[in-house]
Formats: structure tokens, sequence, C-alpha cells
């Protein structure tokens, strides 16, 4: 039973990781109708960019925690925006799914090229002391994960719907053309999303990168679960995505530990086109509709 | 006319009723279209027209009554196999093959009706349909775009495109849906011109739902007119012009 | 009229040369450059059938290269058990066919990008039993050995009869593709992309369309795959992996997503540049992807786009005329 609990924690503390990436994602398809095959390589590379901070320019780890921050939202959100999605956008979705797939080659061929293609060590930002919760060895760093996660999201669905600023956002996803007529600055709002998608993906680069190392090679399966929380749980809304994120995450953990190591990648896999046959708008999604 | 003829709709429908949630968008219509005739579907915005048509198309199962072309149960049925069934139609955006020339268009309107799937495979690019879709094109005297893309003409062109499109295969019933939105006065008396011309050279039957009343009037020959989901009235252009209840169901609330 | 059968003239011409370069180029190349081109023509023939999924039935699929493991390894495994190489086609080809179908019903599901994810899935479903199942493929260790095709007294044992051998079925596969391309089938391919609703009105049965446009797609990434176990003698999964579908997807896209020769182009890029870039060493996939990027956001109808495009500046079509912009002629 405590292994069944310490199994179910982890698993969920992962889950959260993973949600925050997945709304993240959700978000800029929402808002944007852009699906970012990257979504992977903007987990792997903030990572990098702290260890930058700390190892070539010297800085603290705490600041460099913040310069990771700030280069990742203005080179994964604002960037990204204006250099890739606005000129590719029009020319239709798969060209623009090819573009985002080339930027992750780029992205990870960049990492291993410039900083080096063995797994660095990634300061943790709390200790992992196992603690003792109903009889389980549960570690500190999980909980933590599991609650700055959840907290987030609790941000930012307060966010969306109780200020202004949000509910524009929101309003842009579901209808930009009536949106644009009330005034909304649209493209404005856009930009925020991706902003905010970057600041998501450092978010859960920092929380998961101590356990897992900086890889280039870490945004692949990364990316892949992304989407598949995010459509599992519900594109329609956030929390879907947080659905599907904890889902994904404890339901890998436990087929690991208690049916099957070499199809474990098989799960969410399954699980995809399941839901993508069977129930479209996801677990949590209405069928009608887009909301943030 | 042989009684027969007479006796057999071409399209019947009987107490079609169509809710959403909790309002009733058709309330028991029925009507038949004798072969030949040129109906008119009008009413006010909210009226049904719409819910009605698509009913009929098959895209929505009506929650009670029934739709039958030629004596067939239609309701629910997929639109390939309806178009089968000999029922064609028109489409208010997006009718034409934008990246196909226009003889193209018109050949794939009619290539589904002749041979086999492998007749179609193995058989002549144009499926033998050349100098019929030439014609067609010519009836509508598109000649001169025969080779342009579907997506480089003018709206008003693309209807006409559209029509020849639901026309090709020869249907007995075609469904025409608000064919005059958006196209100029030049164009309209044309197109106006053409559909009356093929349905007296024919005889097929055609079914319009329309706004615009000029349009409707002086091509149809039947009219019903519908309000809030009921038929209130139906008749000659004439009567439904004088009709008290119509004028009011227009001016009304 | 005129016009047009100059232009076909033309086109007929231009692949006149293109057939004789295929047939001429390799003559007294150093064996990689044969092998290169080898690897050309198959990933061609790959990219062929993802245009006709995608590029002229507008289906988007993430697997193709799930569909050359399919085909390499039942070559393969065929050929490894004494079978000889024509008697593993059919074989391969009509596997292919056949899972492809199943690909297809999701299809008639889901568009667009839910579409993409389904087949992503699916790419990786097929990688990991291909991995997984050491049984029948080796797992990772992969398949190695395995012959090449021998008719009668010609031998395909060297890359410059291969290439050849490769080339002949190139051709076929082309000739095939043209014939489906241009028959009723094809304007059904390209009505489902255009207007799927408007196509079902006019009594294309667009379920039949998008199931055969998968399965056909499928065939021809399970030939090409029959092709490479030939050429490298060694398969392995992670020859087959999502990173490989992607690659054949850039092809189509590189070259012009619906348009025939999209694909040769197409493919000619993915494969080539790598080889150009080489002496970049580490830094080839990132000047590689870079130049993808910059290549959608400027020219993002494909290559063919460009020759488009010139052939516009060169050969203007009849315009419309401004006074038929707005009717029809009266009489």
């Amino acid at each position: 039973m405590s292994q069944f609990l310490q199994v179910l924690l982890s698993g969920l503390a992962t889950g959260a990781v993973y949600a925050l990436v997945a709304i993240g994602f959700t978000l800029v398809w929402q808002a944007a109708q852009t699906v970012n095959f990257a979504q992977g390589e903007f987990v792997m590379l903030p990572a990098f960019f702290v260890l930058i901070g700390m190892n070539w320019l010297g800085l603290s780890f705490w600041i460099s925690l913040l310069f990771g921050l700030v280069v990742s939202v203005v080179l994964l959100g604002l960037v990204f925006k204006k250099l890739i999605v606005e000129p590719i956008l029009p020319h239709g979705g798969i060209t623009l799914i090819i573009a985002t797939m080339a930027l992750g080659i780029l992205l990870k061929e960049s990492a291993k090229e410039f900083y080096g293609a063995e797994a660095q060590p990634f300061p943790a930002l709390f200790p992992g002391d196992p603690i003792n919760l109903f009889g389980a060895a549960v570690s500190l760093r999980d909980l933590l994960n599991l609650a700055i996660s959840l907290g987030v999201v609790v941000l930012l669905t307060l966010f969306l719907n109780r200020t202004r600023t949000g509910r524009c956002m929101q309003a842009t996803a579901q209808n930009p053309a009536v949106a644009e007529i009330l005034g909304v600055d649209v493209k404005r709002m856009v930009l925020y999303t991706f902003l905010i998608n970057a600041a998501l993906a450092t978010l859960a680069s920092f929380l998961i990168t101590p356990v897992y190392l900086a890889k280039f090679s870490n945004g692949e399966t990364l990316g892949l679960i992304a989407f598949i929380a995010a459509i599992v749980g519900g594109f329609n809304q956030i929390r879907g995505a947080l659905v599907g994120g904890l889902l994904i995450g404890v339901l890998d953990n436990l087929t690991a530990t208690y049916v099957t190591a070499q199809y474990r990648a098989a799960l969410p896999l399954v699980l995809l086109i399941a839901i993508i046959l069977v129930r479209p708008q996801g677990l949590v999604g209405t069928s009608e509709g887009r909301a943030v | 006319m042989s009684d027969l003829a007479m006796s057999d709709p071409v399209l019947s429908v009987r107490n079609v009723e169509k809710s959403f949630g909790g309002i009733r968008a058709v309330r028991g219509v029925s009507f038949d279209v004798r072969k030949g005739e040129v109906l008119g579907l009008i009413g006010p915005n909210g009226s049904g027209k719409s819910t009605l048509f698509n009913c009929i198309l098959g895209q929505l199962p009506p929650d009670a009554g029934e739709v039958s072309v030629n004596g067939r149960n239609v309701s629910g049925m997929r639109a390939s196999e309806l178009n089968k069934l000999g029922v064609g139609r028109t489409f208010q955006q997006l009718s034409v093959f934008p990246k196909m020339t226009v003889l193209d268009n018109i050949i794939l309107a009619g290539q589904e009706h002749h041979g086999t799937m492998l007749s179609r495979l193995f058989g002549p690019s144009d499926a033998g349909l050349t100098e019929e879709a030439e014609r067609l094109i010519a009836f509508f005297r598109l000649t001169h775009l025969r080779d342009e893309l579907a997506g480089s003409l003018s709206y008003g062109q693309q209807k006409l495109v559209d029509a020849a499109m639901a026309f090709m295969a020869g249907p007995s019933l075609v469904l025409l849906d608000e064919p005059a939105g958006g196209v100029n006065l030049t164009m309209l008396a044309h197109f106006k011109e053409r559909l009356a011309a093929y349905n007296v050279e024919h005889g097929t039957t055609f079914v319009v739902i329309e706004h615009n009343m000029e349009f409707v009037m002086s091509l149809c020959t039947r009219i019903i007119v519908l309000a809030e989901g009921a038929v209130i009235a139906e008749g000659t252009p004439d009567e439904i012009r004088s009709n008290q209840t119509v004028i009011d169901a227009y001016l009304g609330g | 009229m005129g016009a047009r059968s100059l232009h076909g003239a033309w086109r007929l011409l231009l692949i006149v040369a293109l057939l004789a370069a295929a047939i001429l180029l390799p003559l007294g190349q150093k064996n990689y450059f044969i092998y290169v081109m080898t690897s050309w023509l198959i990933f061609a023939i790959a990219a062929m059938g993802l245009n006709l999924t995608l590029g002229y039935a507008g289906q988007i699929s993430l697997a193709q290269a799930s569909f050359m493991a399919i085909g390499a390894y039942t070559t393969a495994l065929m050929t490894l058990a004494g079978w000889h190489w024509l008697a593993s086609l059919p074989v391969g080809l009509a596997f292919c066919f056949v899972v492809g179908l199943v690909l297809g019903y999701p299809a008639l599901r889901v568009k667009g990008h839910f579409l993409a994810f389904v087949t992503l899935a699916f790419n990786t479903l097929v990688f990991l039993v291909l991995r997984n199942e050491e049984w029948l493929t080796g797992g990772t260790y992969g398949l190695s050995g395995m012959p090449r095709p021998e008719f009668g007294s010609f031998s395909t044992d060297k890359q410059l009869p291969f290439y050849y051998f490769t080339l002949g079925v190139t051709v076929l596969a082309a000739l095939g593709l043209w014939a489906i391309v241009r028959s009723p089938w094809g304007r059904a391919f390209k009505a489902l992309r255009e207007n799927p609703i408007r196509a079902e009105s006019l009594g294309v049965d667009t379920r039949r369309v998008t199931l055969l446009a998968f399965a056909i797609g499928s065939a021809y990434g399970g030939l090409a795959g029959a092709l490479i176990t030939p050429l490298v003698q060694f398969i392995d999964p992670g020859s087959f992996g999502l990173a490989h579908s992607l690659r054949i997807l850039l092809m189509v896209v590189v070259g012009g997503a619906g348009y025939f020769f999209g694909p040769f182009i197409g493919a000619a890029v993915v494969i080539l540049l790598p080889e150009v870039l080489r002496f970049t060493e580490g830094y080839y996939l990132i000047i590689y992807s870079a130049l993808v990027i910059v290549m959608l956001v400027f020219v993002p109808s494909g290559l063919i786009g460009i020759f488009g495009r010139l052939r516009e500046k060169l050969w203007p079509k009849r315009q419309v005329r401004a006074d038929m912009a707005e009717g029809a002629r009266l009489p």
C-alpha cells in the first residue's frame, strides 16, 4: 500500500509538471491556432540558459534562474511568435507544424552543439529528502513540485477569469473577430499567450530538470506527453490539460511499476488514440465552443 | 401528365418537427412538391427555413415526421447517398473546388454517377463526361472560363458553376440554398433566367430557400411561407404578395 | 489550345531530359554517390505516397516511416528465409495497404492536427513493437545480411546495377501514381482536399476516398521499404522512427505538396542537403533546420511553387478580363 501511495504521489508530481507544459500548449493552440511541435524543446532549453548563466556568466543560482526565465520568455515567446508563427500561420497549419518541428530540431541540436552532449547536473530548487506521509516515503521535492504546479494553475485560472486582461485573452481565443470589434487588442492578447506559454515551459523546466538532468534530448518525450495530456484531458480548457497531465503522470508511473517497462511508452499513445476516436473533446472538454 | 406522375410528389415533407434545446425550430411542417414545380420557401429570420432545409437534406434527422424523395424516406441519409438518389443542391458559401478548373469541377459532379469504382480508375481521365460538361458550361454561358481555376472566378460566376455542378448528374430534385445572396443585379437576372430555362427544358423540380423577394416571386411557381417554425401561407406568388398574414409576419415582431 | 499543347511538349521534354540524366549521371561515379542517388529514388517513392495522401487528398499523416518499416521488415524476413524479393513484394504491399486502411479510419472521425497526432502515435507504437518483439524483428539489434535480388543473370549485388533496378521500379511507381492522379480517382482525391462537404453532396463517397488515400499512400511507403532492405542490408527500428516520418513529410512539403514532381525535388533536397553540409560537421543539422524554417517562411508552397511563380513571370496566363470579373457573357 505504501508503495502504491509512493508511486501515486510521485506520478502526480510528474503529472503536475506535464500539466504545466500541456496548459501552455493548449493556450497557444486556442489563442493562435498554433500546434507547437517544439513544445518539448521549449521545456528542455530554459535549463540550459540557467546553466549558461551560472557557468559562463558566473551568476548566482537564483539570478541565473531569473536570467533563464527572461531569455526564455523573450526567445520562446516573443521571437517565436514574431519570426516564425506570424509569417507562416497564414499559409496553413501543416506548414506551421513542420516549421515548429524544424524549430525543435534546431533548438535540440543547438543545445547539443553549443553546450554539450552529455547530461548536465542541474541544481534542485528544493532538497529531495524523503518525508514520511501515511507510512510512505515521499520526496519533499515531489510534494513541492505538485504544490507549485497546482498553485500556478490556480493563479493562471484566476488571472484568466478575474482580470480584465485575462478575460480579453479568453475573448480572443473564443472569437477573435468579435473580440477585435469590441476593442480588444487581439494581437497583444495573442502575444501574451505566447509569453505565458514560454513562462510555463520555463517553470516546468526548472522543476523537472533536477530529476532528469539537463540533456538536449529531454524535449522529445516531454513534447509528446504534453500533446497527449492536452488532448486526453480536453483541448478546450485549462482544466483539461491539468487533468490530462496528472492522469498521464500517474498512469505512466503505475504502468512502469506494476505492468510493463518495455511498453510503458505505449500507454499514453493508446490512450491518445482511444480518446481521439471515442471522445475527441477529451475527458473534461466540452464538445462545443472553445474556452481558454 | 399521367395520373401516376400527378400522384407521386417528388418531395414529400410530413409533420416534420425539430427542436434545439428548448426551441422548437420546426413545428409540424407538411407539404408536397410536384414534378416540375419551382417551390419557394420563404420566411422572416428565425422562421425555421434553414433548419427545415437541413432536415430535407438529411443533415439533420428530424425529431418527428418524415421526409421522402420520390417515395423513399431520406431522413438522416448521407449526402452522397441522397445525391445518388437524384437530389442535387447548391451551397451558400464555398461551393466550388477552388484549385480545380471549372471543367474539372463539373466533371467531378458527374463522375460518381458513371460507371463503377474500377472503371473510374482504369477508364478515361474525364470519365467520358467532357462533352456533357461543356454543354452545361455553355448553357450557363461560361465557356470562356472553362479552363480557369474555379477559385479565381467572381462570386456570381462561382454560383453559376455551383448550379452547373448541381445539375450535372441530371437530378430529379434540386435544392437551392439562397442562390441570390450576394450576387449583383445583372448576374442575378442571368442566373434566374438560366434556372427558369433549365426547369422548363428538363422538368427538374426546384426548391428554393431565399430572402430576396423579387427573385423568389419572379422565379417560383408556388411559394410556402414559414414563420416561427410553422407554415402560415401557401400559394402562387400573387396570392402570397397580397396575403395579410404574410405581410404581418414580415413586418411584425 | 495552342499554348496548352506547347506547355505539354515542354513538360515531356523535361521529363525525358531528367530521365536521361538519371540514367547517365551515376556512370563512372563513386559507389557512395550511387548509393545516395539510390537512396534519393527510394525516398522519392515514399514521398510520392505521402504526397497522394497529403498533397492530393489533404489527409495529414505522420506515419509514412512506419509503412516503410512494415515493407522493409516483411521483405527482410522473407528474403532471409529464402524467398525471392519479387515474392516478398506483394506480401509487403498488401500488408501495408490493409494497415493503411486501418489507419484511415481515425481520419474519418478527425481532421487536421488531431489526425496528425493519431498518426504520430501510430508511428511510435509501430516503433515500440519493432523494438520489443525481438523474437520476430531482432529488436534493437535489427536484421542484417539481406541479399540483393537477382533476376536471372542480372545481379543487383553491385551498387550500379542495384541503382538501375531501383530506377526501374521508381519509374513504374511514378507511372502508376500518374495514372491514379489523372484518373477520376485523382479528381475525387483533390475534391476531398478542397471541399469535402461539397464533394459528398455530389455523390463522392468521402469515407471510401479517405481510406483509399491512406491505403495507397501506405502501399507506396511499403514499396520504398521493400527497396531499402536490399539497399542497406541492415535494418533496425531506429531507422523508422518518428523523425523519419517527419523527414518524409518535409520532403513532400519542401518539394511542393500536391504537385506531381514535388516529392522528387523534396527528396533530393532533404537527402542531398545534409551531404552538402557535411563539411560543417556537428552544425549541419542546425543549419539544415534553420534553412527549412527560412524556406517555409518565404516559400510555404514548396520549391515547385518557385517554378510556378517563375513560369507566371515568363509565360503569363490568360488574365481574366476586367469586364469579365463581374459577369458571364450575356446575349
